[in-house]
C-alpha cells in the first residue's frame, strides 16, 4: 500500500514537556485520515512538525516514499502539503483572487496579471465544486465561503495533501454538510486529506481511517468502518465516555425567567432582539438554537444587564429585573457562564483563586469591614478547584496560565456555587474536548435536577439536542419555534435556524 | 514563585548597574574620570549627615509622585498628569498654610489634606472624561499639566502675592520643617515629610492588596469587561482610581510647599518631579516597597550629582545621562530577563 505521508516515531520535546512521544501517522493516497485527540494531546504539534513550523527531536518524515527534511513551511508547500487553518489568514479588504495569489502572484512584464489569476481560480473552484466568486471581497462573503478561499489557496499552490485544522468549529450545520461534500470531491480528484478534529460524528461520516493520540502518545490507527464513536471517545480520553447524558424526567416548577416583547439593539444600533418572548421554568433546561449573530449575544447581555433593553420586560421569579445594574441582577439570582471566557469570564492576570470570588468578593465572609479575607477566599478556591476538577498547579496561579477547559471549569464552578435560580450558559463547551464537555453537561443537568432554571445558548446542535428539555429556535432576534428535542431532527432544526417556517403552528 | 520574585528584584538592580557601567563609558569617552565621578556622586549623596539629610528630603516627593503613577498604573490608567496635580497640591497646601491661623494639630493635617483634595480634583477631570466619554487620559493629563502650571502662576501673582513672584511664608503651625531633624543632619533641609511619604506607601500597599475596594480597582484595571460582567461599576472605579492617584500627587506637592520651601514661587517650567515619578514607579515595579527604594535612588542621584562638578569636574548633564541610561535599561527589561534566563540555563 502506498503512503503519501509517513511520520514515523515523531518525537517533539518542549523543555521538560514531551508534546509528541514517538507518534506514527501514515496517510494513504486518496483517503481522508482523521487525527483525533483531546485539547493539548499533541495534534497541533504533530501537524506543525509536518508543516515545517517545528523541527522534530526524533523520528522520520517520508513524503511519497522519500525521506524529507521539512525545515520551513515553504519546503512543505513545495512538497505539496497545504494547511487550511482554523483561524483564517485572509486580508479582509482584498478580493478572493487577490488573497489566493498573495505571495505567488502571476505576473506579465512586472505587472500582476489579475485576469489570468481570476480565470485560474474560477477553474479550480468549478473543478472541486466550491462555487466561490473570484471577484468578491472577503469582507462581503460568509465564514463558510472564506474557508473555501483558504482551501483554494492551498490548491492554487499545487497542494495534494491538505491538512484541515478543526474546520467545522466555525460553520453552521448546513455549511458542515457542504464542506463534507467538498472534502469528498477533493479525494475523488486524488487529493489526500488529514482532518484534525475532536468531533467524533464528523469522523464517522467522512473519514476512512483515524489515528488517535492521547497525552502526546500515539494510541493507534483504526479503520473508521470497524469502529464506533464510543470506542473512539474511550481511546481518546482513556476511559468510557457517556454521550447521551442520562436525564431524569422533567419536574417542571414555576416560571423563573419570563421575557416579554423584548427589544435590544446591538452596538451598531441595529435591532438584534426583535420583540422576543421566552419563558424558562424551574427544573428545565431551555436550549436556544440558532446561527451565530441572530440576537443570542444581545439577548443574554440584556438579561444580565450588560446592555440596556430598548423595550419589553424581563422578570426573574416575578421580580422585574429589566435594565437593572448587573450587580442587582446577579444578587437577584442569575448565574452566567459567558460566551467569551477571556473577555468576560475571568480577569486573566488575577490568580485563579481571586477569580473564584469575582462577583462575591464584597460580601461576608470574603470581605469584612472593607478588608478582604484572603484566607477564606483561597479556602473557597481550593474547595471549588477540587470539586470541579480544575487542573492548576495551585490556586495562586494566574488564570491566564490555565488551559481553556480548566478556565471554563473554574467559571462553571464559580457560577454554580453561587446557587443561582437561573443559570445562563452561553457556548459553555466551545473548544473543549469530549471529557470536559461530558463534565459540563452533567453539571448543567445537575442544576436542573435541583430545581434551577437553565438557559443554554449554543451553536452546536448536538449539544442543544442532547442537553435541553425544550429547544427554542432563534432567528433574526425572534423565537421562531419551540420544539421538543425528542421529536425533532437536526435537519428540521437546521431549516428553522435558517428561517424557514414550520409546517404546523409550533410557535408557543 | 520565589525564582520569579528573585528575577523581579534582580532586573531593576541589574538595570541600575548597567546604567552605571554605560555611564562610566560615556564619562571615559568624554574625558572624565568615572571613578572620581562616582565617588563624588556617592559622597554627595551619603558622604555625611548633611548629605544624607538632603538625599532623604529629595526622596520624599519622589516617593509620593512614584506612588501616584504606580497607583494609576496598577488600576489600568496612565497618569502623566502627576506633575500638574503636584503643582496644584503644592499651591493648595501653601494657601491653607498662609490663610489660616490654627493650632498645629489641626493646621498641618488640614494643609496636607487640602493638597490631597486639590490633586484629587485635578485628576478627577481626566478620570471623568475617560469614564464617561472614553477620552484618553494621557492626552487630557498632559494638557492639565500646562493648565496647572499657568493657573498656579496666575494665582500666586494675583491672590497669594501682590503681583509678586512668590507667596508669603506659610505659618509655623502648617510647617513640616523640624529643628530636630535639621540639627541631627548638620542643618540640612530635611523635614517630617518623609514620614508622610512612608505612610503613603503603606496606605497604597494596604489599599490595593488588602481591601475590597482595591480588589475592585485592580480588577477594573486588568479587565473592564469582566468587571462589568461581575457587577462592578466600571466608570466609578476609573474615576476613583484617578482621584486616588491625584491625591498622592497632591501630597507630593505639599512636601515641597510645607516642607522644603515653605512657600510657592512662580515657575518658569515644570518641577520635573511628576515626570520623574513615572520612572520611579517603573523602576520600583509599581510596588509600594519598590518605590521607596527607587525614589531613594533618584533622590541620591539628584543630590549627589550636585557634588560631581565641584569635586570631579563632571558636568551635571552627565548625571542626567546616567539616570536616562538606567531608565533605558529598566524599560528594556526584556533584554535583561532574556540574559538572566540564558544565564540560569547555562548554570544548570
Amino acid at each position: 500500500m502506498e503512503y503519501v505521508i509517513e511520520m514515523l516515531n515523531i518525537r517533539k520535546v518542549f523543555g521538560n514537556f514531551v508534546a509528541n512521544d514517538n507518534i506514527t501517522l501514515q496517510v494513504k493516497k486518496g483517503e481522508i485520515h482523521a487525527l483525533l485527540g483531546e485539547n493539548g494531546a499533541g495534534k497541533s504539534t504533530l501537524m506543525n512538525v509536518l508543516f515545517g513550523l517545528y523541527q522534530p527531536d526524533g523520528g522520520e518524515i517520508r513524503v511519497k516514499g522519500k525521506t524529507v527534511n521539512i525545515s520551513d513551511p515553504n519546503v512543505a508547500n513545495d512538497l505539496g502539503i497545504g494547511m487550511v487553518h482554523q483561524h483564517f489568514m485572509l486580508v479582509d479588504t482584498f478580493t478572493v483572487t487577490e488573497n489566493i495569489i498573495l505571495g505567488s502572484e502571476p505576473t506579465t512584464g512586472g505587472m500582476i496579471d489579475i485576469k489570468r489569476a481570476e480565470k485560474e481560480v474560477r477553474e479550480l473552484s468549478e473543478r472541486y465544486g466550491l462555487a466561490v466568486d473570484p471577484t468578491a471581497k472577503i469582507s462581503d462573503i460568509s465564514v463558510g465561503m472564506q474557508q473555501r478561499v483558504e482551501i483554494l489557496k492551498t490548491l492554487y499552490r499545487g497542494a495534494d495533501i491538505l491538512i484541515f485544522d478543526e474546520p467545522t468549529a466555525v460553520l453552521t450545520p448546513q455549511e458542515i454538510q457542504e464542506l463534507i461534500q467538498i472534502m469528498k470531491a477533493l479525494v475523488k480528484e486524488g487529493k489526500s486529506i488529514i482532518l484534525i478534529t475532536h468531533k467524533l460524528k464528523e469522523i464517522m461520516e467522512v473519514c476512512d481511517r483515524v489515528t488517535v493520540i492521547r497525552r502526546g502518545k500515539g494510541i493507534g490507527t483504526l479503520n473508521v468502518a470497524d469502529t464506533n464513536p464510543s470506542e473512539l471517545a474511550a481511546l481518546m480520553v482513556g476511559r468510557e465516555v457517556q454521550f447521551k447524558t442520562d436525564k431524569k424526567p422533567v419536574q417542571l416548577g414555576k416560571p423563573v425567567l419570563e421575557i416579554k416583547d423584548l427589544v435590544v439593539k446591538d452596538a451598531r444600533g441595529i435591532t438584534a432582539v426583535n420583540h422576543l418572548d421566552l419563558t424558562v421554568h424551574a427544573g428545565e433546561i431551555v436550549g436556544i438554537a440558532g446561527v451565530d449573530g441572530n440576537g443570542q449575544t444581545e439577548l443574554i447581555e440584556a438579561i444580565t444587564g450588560l446592555v440596556k433593553a430598548e423595550s419589553g420586560s424581563i422578570t426573574l421569579n416575578g421580580q422585574e429585573i429589566t435594565n437593572l445594574p448587573p450587580r442587582k441582577i446577579i444578587e437577584a439570582g442569575v448565574g452566567h457562564i459567558p460566551q467569551d471566557r477571556h473577555k468576560h469570564g475571568l480577569v486573566l492576570d488575577f490568580p485563579i483563586g481571586e477569580n473564584m470570588v469575582l462577583q462575591t468578593y464584597y460580601k461576608q465572609p470574603y470581605s469584612k469591614k472593607g478588608i478582604l479575607s484572603f484566607k477564606t477566599i483561597y479556602e473557597k478556591a481550593r474547595q471549588l478547584i477540587q470539586e470541579f476538577d480544575v487542573r492548576t498547579p495551585d490556586e495562586y496561579t494566574k488564570a491566564r496560565a490555565l488551559s481553556g477547559g480548566n478556565q471554563q471549569k473554574a467559571i462553571i464552578g464559580r457560577e454554580v456555587d453561587r446557587n443561582p435560580d437561573l443559570l445562563i450558559a452561553a457556548q459553555p463547551t466551545r473548544g473543549l474536548d469530549v471529557g470536559a464537555i461530558e463534565f459540563i453537561h452533567k453539571r448543567l443537568i445537575e442544576q436542573r435536577d435541583q430545581g434551577k432554571a437553565v438557559l443554554l445558548v449554543s451553536f452546536e446542535l448536538d449539544e442543544v439536542m442532547n442537553v435541553s428539555d425544550r429547544i427554542a429556535v432563534i432567528y433574526e432576534g425572534k423565537i421562531v419555534a419551540i420544539v421538543d428535542p425528542k421529536e425533532t431532527t437536526e435537519q428540521e432544526l437546521g431549516l428553522l435556524m435558517a428561517g424557514s417556517k414550520r409546517k404546523e403552528a409550533g410557535v408557543s | 514563585m520565589s525564582s520569579s520574585r528573585l528575577t523581579n528584584f534582580l532586573v531593576p538592580v541589574l538595570a541600575v548597574l548597567l546604567g552605571v557601567l554605560v555611564g562610566s563609558i560615556v564619562m571615559l569617552v568624554s574625558g572624565y574620570d568615572p571613578i572620581a565621578g562616582y565617588s563624588a556622586l556617592l559622597y554627595g549623596a551619603f558622604g555625611d549627615n548633611y548629605y544624607i539629610g538632603e538625599t532623604i528630603r529629595q526622596t520624599t516627593p519622589y516617593i509620593l509622585a512614584g506612588l501616584a503613577v504606580a497607583f494609576a498604573f496598577r488600576t489600568g490608567l496612565f497618569n502623566i498628569g502627576v506633575e500638574g496635580q503636584l503643582i496644584i497640591g503644592w499651591l493648595a497646601s501653601v494657601w491653607v498654610g498662609v490663610a489660616f491661623d490654627l493650632p498645629k494639630v489641626i493646621h498641618l493635617p488640614l494643609a496636607i489634606l487640602a493638597a490631597a483634595v486639590a490633586g484629587a480634583l485635578w485628576a478627577f477631570i481626566p478620570g471623568f472624561l475617560k469614564a464617561h466619554f472614553k477620552v484618553h487620559e494621557v492626552i487630557i493629563t498632559i494638557m492639565m499639566n500646562y493648565i496647572a502650571l499657568h493657573v498656579s502662576n496666575a494665582i500666586i501673582r494675583s491672590v497669594l502675592s501682590n503681583q509678586g513672584f512668590k507667596s508669603e511664608k506659610i505659618h509655623e503651625t502648617a510647617s513640616l520643617q523640624s529643628e530636630f531633624l535639621q540639627s541631627i543632619t548638620d542643618y540640612s533641609t530635611l523635614h517630617y515629610g518623609i514620614i508622610v511619604a512612608v505612610i503613603g506607601a503603606i496606605i497604597m500597599w494596604f489599599l490595593l492588596e488588602k481591601t475590597t475596594k482595591g480588589y475592585e480597582l485592580r480588577a477594573v484595571g486588568f479587565n473592564q469587561h469582566a468587571s462589568h460582567y461581575a457587577g462592578m461599576n466600571v466608570k466609578r472605579n476609573i474615576i476613583l482610581a484617578m482621584v486616588i492617584s491625584g491625591a498622592f500627587a497632591g501630597v507630593a506637592g505639599a512636601m515641597e510647599g510645607l516642607g522644603t520651601f515653605g512657600n510657592i514661587s512662580v515657575k518658569a517650567g515644570f518641577t520635573g518631579i511628576g515626570f520623574d515619578g513615572i520612572a520611579v514607579a517603573l523602576i520600583g515595579g509599581n510596588n509600594a516597597f519598590g518605590i521607596l527604594l527607587s525614589a531613594l535612588l533618584f533622590g541620591a542621584l539628584k543630590v549627589g550629582a550636585l557634588e560631581m562638578p565641584s569635586s570631579a569636574d563632571v558636568p551635571t548633564e552627565l548625571v542626567d545621562i546616567v539616570i536616562a541610561l538606567i531608565i533605558f535599561f529598566v524599560a528594556s527589561s526584556y533584554l535583561i530577563r532574556l540574559l538572566l534566563s540564558r544565564f540560569k540555563k547555562e548554570g544548570k
